[in-house]
């Protein structure tokens, strides 16, 4: 009996991997991350998000079924420095205060072929929405889905940095944002 | 008084001057853009003066290889402590343009701030980041300018008083279209 407990749905969960695809839902946010990097006089300077929520729906077979809702915490940011920390909080940049989060909810993802997918979606910073369009792939880790991807988000879109920092010779426009996101299978075997 | 001088070579003369002006333009820059808040105008500056300081760097190179390859003109007449001081102010000096854009390089690296040469060529990090390692380069770059610059002031006081007190060609021969 205690077995039979264990075994039973250690061997549906086995199957379902093996015989058809899993609907990825829980983001492990330990083990995610959500890095960008700006280009300031041309150098390259890292930075990123250290809080995040993601909610999500995958499954490789039905990708069109897929969707996702990201909600950024921008008072986690780490933008390389101090002085970059406390400024980009600011109201000339993100103005946590007033938009303490930015919000991306997809409306459509495609398959690109192989392991390749896009998702298109609405991004949501700083009171302004606009449309995005991200690359990605998808790979199992064992029992997990792995998403790699990125897009080239346009600063002056959403008014981060305005006033002097709207110089975009200083701080380039593009930012270049990279998502890595682990997620494990909706609960167990049910379906 | 009117006798023909030896004078520096023209290359020796050329890096000279060269690296004069980019020195005297990058000690007050880096002085001036310490204390600014964080600014467009500040990231512009502290570019401007990292690109300076790379370019003492790669003059230094030639400069040196044309020095030790080419005999300087003989010392003139003078007490021989104002030759040892003169000659030990310019060892030091040729150490310290060495030394003040190279721990300048090596603090940008650390504070994760690469240095890209003209906002286009990629300068390597020579090593990673590292916040106390960044802190400690910083004052290092700081003492090691405020000695340069001391230096240079010792330099040009020597200069001006072979040129204005023994009235010699000391200064003359190293002037770019003097005879």
């Amino acid at each position: 009996m205690k077995i039979r407990h264990i075994a039973l749905p250690a061997a549906a969960l086995l199957l379902a991997g093996a015989a058809h695809a899993v609907e990825f839902k829980q983001v492990d946010a330990a083990r995610s991350s959500l890095a960008f990097t700006s280009k300031q006089m041309g150098v390259p300077v890292p930075g990123s998000f250290k809080k995040f929520t993601a909610q999500l729906a995958f499954d490789p077979a039905k990708p069109t079924a897929a969707s996702t809702v990201l909600e950024i915490d921008l008072a986690s940011i780490d933008a390389g420095s101090k002085d970059a920390n406390d400024e980009v909080v600011g109201k000339q940049w993100f103005n946590v205060k007033a938009f303490p989060t930015a919000k991306f909810v997809s409306t459509g993802v495609k398959a690109l072929g192989g392991n390749r997918f896009e998702a298109v979606g609405k991004m949501t910073i700083k009171g302004q929405t606009r449309d995005i369009t991200a690359p990605f792939t998808f790979k199992q880790d064992g029992a997990n889905g792995v998403f790699d991807g990125g897009f080239v988000l346009k600063r002056m879109d959403f008014n981060i940095g305005e006033g002097p920092w709207s110089d975009v010779s200083a701080v380039a426009n593009e930012i270049e944002i990279k998502f890595h996101v682990v997620a494990a299978p909706a609960a167990a075997a049910k379906k | 008084m009117n006798q023909p001088t030896a004078r520096y070579t023209g290359p020796a003369i050329a890096a000279h001057w060269l690296i004069a002006i980019l020195i005297l333009a990058a000690f007050p820059l880096g002085l001036y853009m310490h204390g600014l808040p964080l600014s467009p105008n500040k990231l512009k500056l502290y570019s401007y003066h990292k690109w300076i300081g790379m370019t003492v760097l790669l003059l230094f190179v030639p400069r040196i290889l044309w020095r030790l390859t080419h005999r300087p003109p003989a010392p003139l007449p003078m007490p021989a402590w104002q030759h040892k001081i003169a000659e030990g102010t310019h060892h030091l000096l040729y150490l310290l343009m060495f030394l003040v854009p190279l721990s300048g390089w090596l603090m940008s690296s650390a504070k994760g701030f690469q240095v890209v040469y003209f906002g286009v060529l990629p300068i390597p990090d020579l090593i990673g980041k590292d916040k106390e390692l960044g802190e400690l380069l910083e004052e290092m770059h700081e003492v090691l300018s405020w000695s340069l610059i001391s230096l240079v002031g010792l330099h040009l006081a020597g200069a001006l008083k072979h040129h204005v007190i023994d009235k010699d060609s000391t200064l003359r021969r190293m002037l770019p279209f003097g005879k």
